[in-house]
């Protein structure tokens, strides 16, 4: 599917913490870039040889800001590929295309108060929002865990910039860890409290809030699906007759866009329902890893969210 | 080429006529002889020259009249304009993304000067030099919204996007469809959409709420709606209905070509920025019958869309009591040909 896209020099390349870098991306044609909303995110379009990998990354940089975007990339230790890549190959001066900005995780605007909740480099989608927050004026809390301080990146720019009234910080190993409960019971009427990490730390939030009362409209979590590995298998695409072979470390999408097909997506997290797709045959069980569809919708096997889930058996065939 | 506006009313003696270049320039919105509903979205994008497209918010010949009649209906009833309070981020988006569309578009007529945040707007059709911050409220004579809106044509309203779904939270509406700002103010998507006939069976509005939610920044779209009206009355309102109301029971065979309106609303739909809001510009266009056939194509294609519209949708557009007379009247100026493809002028 066509995207807004823009072609981006990497302007800096700068090491935060250990396993962490921040990259600036600025035009090549010298244009603003979009004026943004916080939370928000960018598909990164990387050329690795043969291969385009894609990552969504969230913006860090202030929203107010059209000339350049920030990203802060985390090498994970389980890499498909992209933030290797990111890592040990993308140099100041390298040309990347970048997505227009798409925001899955926006602040609610009604609330009176927010807290923040991070954990790790989940911190990067909350830079932009509390960037936003001060110049508007919105009382906002950040509480931001990580494991290690070496593995922290601006724990100390934030409590510099922000004040520590409104940013917490709290690193595990030295044994200070996020005081949940009183957080979430001592926040005024019309708070939202949103929170963006390691899966269990945004279940674990999201349980607590609920169990302390709080309403689910007022609990926001940034849910970002890695495209999870799986058993090779090959889909048969109904339309252009083709029939696509999935690798063990690709995603349906992946392989799709590799093989020269057209498929739309915007999150490639199994979050924002674009690439939803047409199941036209199945014989075997397709592996929903998704959160966008009902459990009605993955139990009728009639549609599959091709950035994160896969199939296993004997033959699928997608309205693609 | 500047814009010669016209000088015409809504109300009252009703002399709002269209100029032949601008019947030309008309949106028809039929592209074949029968209608069914459907969420017929297109990419909001530049079109030929001589078109309502030729830029993405259009300026017409009525511009200055339309914006007297939004100033009389403002004038008897403020609740047109409504604004909840946690929408000012997407105001000031707004009227940032109008003030740029209508400068780039008509440079003689409109000029956006940015210094940083200090703003220099210049509206010449409304004699308007103001200089003001961008993003305080108190350099402003009125609320962003309200202020951009009394110089924008169209309907205009933004709706926040959260908890998967769209809130109707901010709006000035002041030449609708029998629709009501101060009713549906708070609603969300699938509320304000409540009583379609037909469409809710297709799964319509579900399609058309998650093709919203994903709407990117860059990339507007736009859709056509249209209905009928008696007499070229803009403020077509629930609040308004005793004034409007009565005018479908003076349509007779002599006066179809006078009075009997093609209403058509192009709606155009952006992602703003800074508030991750939608905007809803909702432009209203009018055309009498006598107008209308002065297209020969649209004269046979509408004779043939309106006879063959379905009871349910005949009644939903409240245009029962009419219709039948204009197919009749219409009739005449239906020579039976086939009609080209695509809506514009042969």
């Amino acid at each position: 599917m066509s995207q807004t896209d823009f072609s981006v020099r990497v302007a800096s390349v700068t090491p935060v913490a250990e396993t962490i870098k921040r990259f600036r991306f600025e035009r090549v044609d010298g244009e603003a870039l979009p004026i943004f909303s916080g939370g928000a995110h960018i598909v990164v379009s990387m050329k690795d040889g043969s291969v385009t990998r894609r990552n969504a990354y969230s913006l860090m940089s202030d929203p107010a800001d059209p000339s350049g975007y920030e990203i802060s990339v985390a090498k994970a230790e389980e890499s498909r590929g992209g933030s290797v890549f990111m890592h040990e190959k993308v140099k100041v001066g390298d040309v990347l295309t970048i997505s227009a900005p798409v925001n899955l995780f926006s602040p609610d605007w009604r609330g009176r108060k927010h807290i923040l909740i991070a954990g790790g480099i989940g911190i990067t989608p909350f830079m932009s929002m509390m960037a936003q927050f001060d110049k508007a004026g919105v009382a906002f809390e950040l509480h931001y865990a990580v494991r290690e301080r070496a593995r922290g990146a601006y724990l100390e720019d934030l409590v510099a910039r922000y004040g520590s009234a409104r940013v917490k910080t709290y690193v595990s190993e030295e044994g200070t860890r996020i005081p949940l409960e009183d957080i979430l019971t001592r926040q005024p009427l019309g708070t939202h409290l949103y929170v963006c990490g390691p899966d269990r730390l945004i279940a674990g939030v999201l349980d607590a809030g609920r169990d302390a009362g709080w309403p689910d409209y007022n609990l926001h979590a940034e849910h970002f699906l890695t495209p999870p590995p799986g058993k090779p298998f090959s889909v048969e695409l109904t339309r252009s007759g083709k029939t696509v072979a999935v690798g063990e470390h690709e995603s349906i999408l992946e392989a799709l866009e590799a093989a020269g097909v057209d498929a739309p997506y915007l999150c490639r997290g199994g979050a924002c329902g674009q690439c939803e797709t047409g199941v036209a045959a199945c014989e075997g069980i397709l592996l929903h890893n998704d959160l966008f569809l009902s459990d009605d919708e993955k139990a009728s096997g009639k549609k599959i969210m091709i950035c994160v889930s896969r199939f296993e058996g004997q033959r699928v065939a997608l309205e693609l | 080429m500047a814009i010669v506006f016209r000088q015409e009313t809504f109300r009252d003696d009703f002399t709002y006529r269209n100029s032949p270049e601008n019947i030309r320039r008309f949106p028809f919105p039929f592209p074949d002889d029968n209608y069914m509903y459907s969420v017929n979205m297109e990419p909001h994008v530049k079109g030929a020259a001589g078109t309502v497209f030729e830029n993405l918010i259009d300026v017409d010949e009525h511009y200055i009249s339309e914006m007297a009649d939004r100033a009389l209906v403002l004038k008897a009833d403020p609740l047109r304009y409504q604004a909840l309070p946690h929408m000012m981020q997407a105001q000031w988006d707004t009227l940032e993304l109008l003030m740029e569309q209508q400068a780039a578009g008509y440079p003689e007529h409109f000029t956006l000067e940015k210094n940083g945040d200090r703003w220099r707007w210049i509206n010449r059709p409304l004699g308007i030099d103001d200089t003001f911050t961008f993003g305080d409220l108190t350099t402003l004579p009125m609320e962003p919204l309200e202020y951009i809106s009394r110089q924008t044509q169209g309907d205009i309203t933004i709706v926040d996007q959260r908890d998967n779904n769209l809130w109707m939270d901010a709006g000035m509406v002041t030449t609708q469809a029998d629709w009501s700002l101060d009713f549906d103010v708070g609603m969300n998507f699938m509320e304000w959409h409540g009583p379609v006939p037909l469409a809710h069976q297709q799964g319509v509005f579900e399609r058309a709420l998650k093709f919203l939610l994903n709407m990117q920044l860059g990339k507007p779209i736009r859709r056509y709606n249209w209905t009928m009206t008696i007499n070229p009355r803009l403020d077509t309102s629930p609040e308004n209905y005793p004034k409007w109301g009565k005018d479908r029971t003076t349509v007779t065979p002599e006066n179809v070509g006078d009075k009997v309106h093609l209403r058509v609303e192009v709606q155009t739909l952006w992602r703003l920025p800074r508030s991750n809001a939608l905007l809803f510009v909702i432009r209203c266009y009018l055309m009498n019958m006598s107008e209308l056939v002065t297209v020969p194509k649209w004269a046979n294609r509408f004779h043939r869309v309106l006879g063959s519209l379905p009871t349910e949708l005949v009644d939903y557009k409240g245009i029962t009591r009419y219709r039948d007379v204009t197919v009749e009247w219409l009739s005449k100026y239906d020579d039976g040909a086939p009609t080209s493809a695509g809506t514009f002028p042969d």
